[in-house]
C-alpha cells in the first residue's frame, strides 16, 4: 500500500514546506508572547479591585473564549478592515487572532494560578508593610507563575495547532503550503502526512522542553 | 500605643465584634483568651487593618486607621504580625523571607538587611538555617522564623494570632520561649492564645472575650485564680 506513494518526491517540496513552517512558528511565537502579556493583564484585571477593569477583562475573556478561532480569524481579516478602513496583512491578522485567542485562555490560567495561592501569603506580605503591588510582584506572582507552567504548556500546544486554521485567511503557513502543493502535484498522502509530522515535531519538542522545565522547577 | 473605641465588625449580617474598648500601653503584654468564635482573631486583625473595621475607632501609635488619610502600609511597618499558619514565603530562603520587607519597604541596602536579619535569626536560634527553605524546617522553627521576619522591620509592637495552635505539642515551648524573651526586652505585645500558662506567666493583662465582647479583663493572676464573671469561670473550668 505504502509503496504506491512517492515518498522520496517529498524532498522537492521541503523548501516550500519549510517556508510554511517558518510562518507557523513565527505566528505561534509572536502570538503567544503577546497572548501571555494580554493574559497577564486581563487575568489580573479580572480579579482587580477596580470594577471597570474587572468588567473589561470579563468581556474580553468571555468574547474570545466563546467564539471559534475560525470565526475570529475570518472576522478580523475580512470584516474588521471594513470597520477600521485599514487593510490588515494576513500574517498580521493571523498574529492578532492567536494573540487575542490565547490571551483569553491564558488570562484564565493566570487568574486560576493567582487565586490558588493561599490568602495568608498576601496577608503576610501586607502585614509587613508591602503594598498590594509589591506583595503581588514579590510574593504571589513567583509562586503563581510556577503553577501556571503546566497549563500554559497545554495552551501553547493548542495555539500552535490553531495556527493551521489561519490558512483560510491566506496565511502562508504549513497546511496552506501543503494544500497548494497537493493540489498541483496530486500527492495528498505524502504531503499531508509530512505536514502532520511537522506539527507533531513542533508539539513534541515543546512537550519535551516543558517536561524538563517542570522537573527542574520541581512542579 | 493602641486605643480602641467602640469597635464593631460585621461580616455581612453577622456581627463578630460588638463594641470593643481597649487601651494598650507601650511595653505591655496583653493576652486574649476565649472560646473559638468569640472574635479574638478578628479583633487582632482589626489592629493592623487586615480586616477593615465596620465602625468605631482604632488608633495605632497616633494613627487613626479609619481615617482615609492614614497610610496603612506605614502603620503596618510598625506593627509586626505572626500568624497561626506561619505564612512564610515558600519560594524564598529563610534569610530572604526576613530580608524582603526591609529591602522593599525600608529601602535599606542588601548588606545592611543581611546583617540585621542574620542577627535576628541568631536571636531566635536559627542562624544555621538561613540558607534553607521554610518547608525544610519543623513547625516550631518555621514559627520562629516568622517571628524574626516580623522583627526585621523593627516594629514598635507585635501581634500574635494563636502562634502555637498549629504546632505539635512538643514544639510549642521553643516558640513561647522566643516570645517570652521578646516580652522581657520590653516589646509591646498583643497575643491571642490558648496557652494559659504563657498568659499567666508573661502577660501583664488578660482579656477574656466571648461573643464579640470583652467580658472581663485584668491581672492574669487574679483572672485565673479568682475570675469575676460567670462566663469566665465556666470557660476556665473547661480548659484548666
Amino acid at each position: 500500500m505504502i509503496g504506491r506513494f512517492n515518498w522520496a518526491g517529498v524532498i522537492d517540496f521541503l523548501p516550500q514546506l519549510f517556508t510554511g513552517l517558518y510562518y507557523t512558528l513565527l505566528i505561534s511565537v509572536v502570538g503567544l508572547v503577546i497572548g501571555f502579556i494580554l493574559g497577564g493583564f486581563f487575568g489580573l484585571g479580572r480579579i482587580a479591585q477596580n470594577r471597570a477593569l474587572r468588567s473589561i477583562s470579563i468581556v474580553f475573556i468571555e468574547t474570545l473564549r466563546g467564539t471559534p478561532v475560525l470565526v475570529q480569524a475570518i472576522w478580523i481579516y475580512y470584516a474588521l478592515p471594513l470597520i477600521i478602513q485599514f487593510e490588515l496583512g494576513s500574517v498580521t491578522a493571523g498574529i492578532t487572532v492567536i494573540s487575542l485567542n490565547s490571551g483569553a485562555y491564558i488570562a484564565e490560567i493566570v487568574r486560576g494560578a493567582v487565586q490558588s495561592i493561599d490568602k495568608g501569603q498576601m496577608e503576610a506580605g501586607r502585614s509587613l508593610g508591602l503594598n498590594h503591588g509589591q506583595a503581588m510582584r514579590y510574593i504571589i506572582w513567583p509562586q503563581a507563575f510556577k503553577r501556571m507552567i503546566p497549563p500554559l504548556g497545554n495552551q501553547f500546544i493548542i495555539s500552535i495547532k490553531d495556527t493551521s486554521l489561519l490558512s483560510v485567511i491566506l496565511v502562508p503557513e504549513l497546511i496552506f503550503q501543503g494544500r497548494l502543493i497537493a493540489a498541483n502535484h496530486f500527492n495528498a498522502v505524502e504531503i499531508y502526512t509530512t505536514v502532520a509530522v511537522f506539527y507533531l515535531a513542533i508539539t513534541l519538542s515543546l512537550s519535551f522542553v516543558l517536561q524538563r522545565t517542570e522537573r527542574r522547577l520541581d512542579i | 500605643m493602641i486605643t480602641v473605641k467602640d469597635l464593631h465588625k460585621k461580616f455581612g449580617d453577622n456581627e463578630v465584634l460588638k463594641g470593643i474598648d481597649c487601651e494598650i500601653e507601650p511595653s505591655e503584654v496583653v493576652c486574649v483568651i476565649g472560646p473559638s468564635g468569640s472574635g479574638k482573631s478578628t479583633f487582632l486583625r482589626c489592629l493592623n487593618m487586615l480586616e477593615p473595621i465596620t465602625s468605631g475607632e482604632v488608633i495605632v501609635d497616633g494613627n487613626n486607621l479609619n481615617d482615609s488619610k492614614t497610610d496603612i502600609n506605614m502603620v503596618r511597618t510598625e506593627v509586626g504580625m505572626v500568624f497561626q499558619q506561619f505564612n512564610l514565603f515558600p519560594h524564598k530562603k529563610v534569610i530572604e523571607n526576613l530580608m524582603l520587607a526591609p529591602q522593599k519597604v525600608r529601602k535599606i541596602t542588601d548588606k545592611e538587611a543581611r546583617e540585621r536579619c542574620l542577627k535576628l535569626l541568631e536571636k531566635v536560634g536559627l542562624a544555621d538555617k538561613a540558607e534553607q527553605y521554610p518547608q525544610q524546617l519543623s513547625g516550631g522553627q518555621q514559627q520562629r522564623v516568622a517571628i524574626a521576619r516580623a522583627l526585621a522591620m523593627e516594629p514598635k509592637m507585635m501581634l500574635f494570632d494563636e502562634p502555637t495552635s498549629a504546632l505539635d505539642p512538643e514544639l510549642v515551648g521553643e516558640v513561647l520561649e522566643v516570645m517570652k524573651q521578646l516580652a522581657n526586652e520590653g516589646m509591646t505585645m498583643f497575643v491571642v492564645t490558648h496557652e494559659m500558662g504563657f498568659a499567666r506567666e508573661v502577660g501583664d493583662r488578660v482579656l477574656f472575650m466571648d461573643e464579640g465582647m470583652i467580658v472581663e479583663e485584668g491581672d492574669p493572676e487574679q483572672m485565673f485564680t479568682d475570675p469575676q464573671s460567670d462566663r469566665t469561670k465556666e470557660f476556665l473550668n473547661k480548659i484548666l
